[in-house]
């Protein structure tokens, strides 16, 4: 009887109801969180995966060596990979593309490559304007790389001691 | 012939003067509900669009206004098309009786709280008429919540007011606040406490806000009954709903915290300074605090299980105005002043809190 009677003048009074404004009511004077996007960002990991990027060794020579690991691991068979021999005797690719709207970036492709030459860089502000745009071939993968070649190697550098 | 043309000119620019106010009002409502309800949850809220985002809500109107009205198939078109109309013509008429000042107001009648509980009830033929012409399960289901709930908190709301009428004998607007006069003890919340929080906490239900928008209820049935709507025809249900928000605000402003008269009056050392001064600032500042606190609770409580809301309008709130009801009416008949009953009832509830909160602290 009591214990009912104190629950009611417990609910009468709004008790709980006072207690959950009080708690919004100080929340409304709170230092707030959000990050401003394109002015302000978030700091991003070396792990980052973003942007896919072909490298090259410091005599400018593409590290590919068309092993087709990647391809092979690729979980959403995202990366095609033509092989063919070049003048000199090597194997290298004609061709190498990855579908970035099937790619999951999942970073198997990475992990895989015995050479680090594909690699996922930080840059993630990219657009497509047209249809196809998407594949990245050969060509734009290795621009990409000589683009971004030092955030690469300082990046690969970073999380070399857990690797 | 002239003089009437004069006259009626005269009344359209009074119409003007109080609504063009108004609808800014509404606009920039919506703006400071997304702007505090984001500061409460730890975010910034709109700050795009203008400095600070002070130009959001025109965007927003801009926006509605360019897009297009899709009318269902099969649905009412009449119907369909006049419901907004139906929802916000009671709104905005309501405003026609509300006094903003000492004699500054568009139509003093007599009976003005009977004209006001008659508007904001008409409010609810747009919600029913507007679920029944879209020919959608989604929007028929919200309009009989809101049917219900809104015929329901109306009883409650009407018995909050029959208190206020008893306390000021008179059911003018004008008068009810003029008979509130002297100093924040005269005003009637202290003396009809529980129903000034029954009146306030049902208007709330009336509007359909948070927590009693089962009328919207966004997880179950989406939007409720403005599912089918767009474009212009969603705006000016939007416009009706903050308009009767506001409408809500001023009137519990009006008829419980004593309208535009000054809290500070009658306190000697306040007399001659300006704080003592009725004006339309003090109404217009307690009128916000109202919108406020409707943002407040939006921002705090989940929405109310539809029983729940039930079982709160007819087994708490209209118990608890009857029974107040009749406190009053011995009050009024053993000739005690509201003043002491006032500090009486205020004293009690603020002993009650204090003594929770003493108890909760040595519990813990």
């Amino acid at each position: 009887m009591a214990r009912t009677l104190k629950t009611t003048f417990h609910s009468l009074f709004m008790i709980e109801l006072l207690k959950g404004m009080r708690l919004t009511g100080r929340y409304l004077f709170s230092k707030k969180f959000t990050i401003q996007y394109p002015e302000q960002k978030t700091p991003l990991s070396p792990r980052f995966r973003g942007l896919h990027a072909q490298r090259r060794y410091p005599n400018g020579e593409e590290r590919c060596i068309a092993c087709k690991l990647c391809e092979a691991v690729c979980p959403a068979l995202a990366i095609t990979i033509d092989v063919a021999e070049r003048e000199d005797g090597s194997r290298r690719t004609t061709r190498y593309d990855i579908d970035l709207f099937k790619c999951i970036f999942c970073g198997f492709c990475e992990e895989a490559c015995p050479v680090d030459a594909i690699v996922e860089t930080r840059h993630f502000e990219y657009h497509f304007e047209e249809c196809g745009e998407q594949i990245m071939t050969k060509d734009k993968l290795l621009a990409t790389g000589d683009r971004l070649e030092a955030q690469i190697a300082a990046d690969r550098a970073a999380d070399a001691p857990y690797r | 012939m002239l003089e009437f043309i004069l006259d009626l000119l005269f009344v359209l620019l009074k119409i003007f003067a109080i609504l063009l106010p108004l609808l800014l009002g509404v606009a920039y409502l919506t703006y400071a509900e997304r702007k505090l309800i984001g500061y409460m949850q730890v975010r910034l809220g709109p700050n795009r669009v203008g400095p600070k985002g002070w130009l959001q809500p025109i965007a927003d109107a801009l926006k509605l206004m360019m897009k297009e009205i899709v009318i269902p198939t099969n649905a009412d078109k009449f119907l369909f098309v006049i419901a907004p109309m139906l929802a916000i013509a009671p709104s905005l008429a309501a405003w026609a009786v509300v006094p903003f000042d000492e004699g500054l107001v568009l139509s003093n009648i007599d009976a003005s709280l009977l004209y006001v509980l008659a508007m904001t009830s008409l409010g609810v033929y747009g919600i029913i008429v507007a679920g029944w012409a879209s020919n959608s399960k989604y929007a028929f289901l919200g309009a009989m919540r809101s049917a219900a709930q809104i015929v329901s908190y109306e009883i409650a709301m009407g018995f909050a007011l029959v208190g206020v009428l008893m306390a000021a004998s008179s059911i003018n607007l004008h008068d009810i606040v003029m008979q509130q006069s002297g100093g924040i003890w005269h005003w009637y919340w202290m003396p009809l406490f529980p129903l000034f929080l029954v009146y306030f906490i049902s208007g709330i239900a009336e509007t359909n806000r948070a927590p009693f928008d089962v009328a919207e209820g966004e997880s179950e049935i989406v939007a409720g009954f403005h599912i089918e709507y767009s474009g212009m025809t969603f705006a000016v249900f939007f416009l009706a709903e903050y308009a009767n928000i506001i409408l809500i605000s001023v009137l519990t402003a009006l008829m419980f915290m004593g309208g535009w008269l000054s809290p500070f009056q009658g306190i000697p050392w306040f007399e001659d300074t300006f704080l003592a001064k009725s004006s339309i600032i003090w109404f217009l500042s307690k009128a916000a605090f109202f919108a406020f606190c409707f943002l407040w609770f939006r921002a705090t409580f989940p929405r109310y299980r539809y029983d729940q809301i039930m079982r709160l309008g007819w087994k708490v709130f209209i118990p608890i105005t009857i029974i107040w009801i009749l406190v009053l009416g011995a009050v009024i008949a053993a000739r005690v002043s509201y003043v002491t009953l006032g500090v009486w009832t205020v004293g009690i509830v603020a002993a009650y809190l204090l003594l929770n909160k003493i108890a909760t602290r040595a519990g813990t």
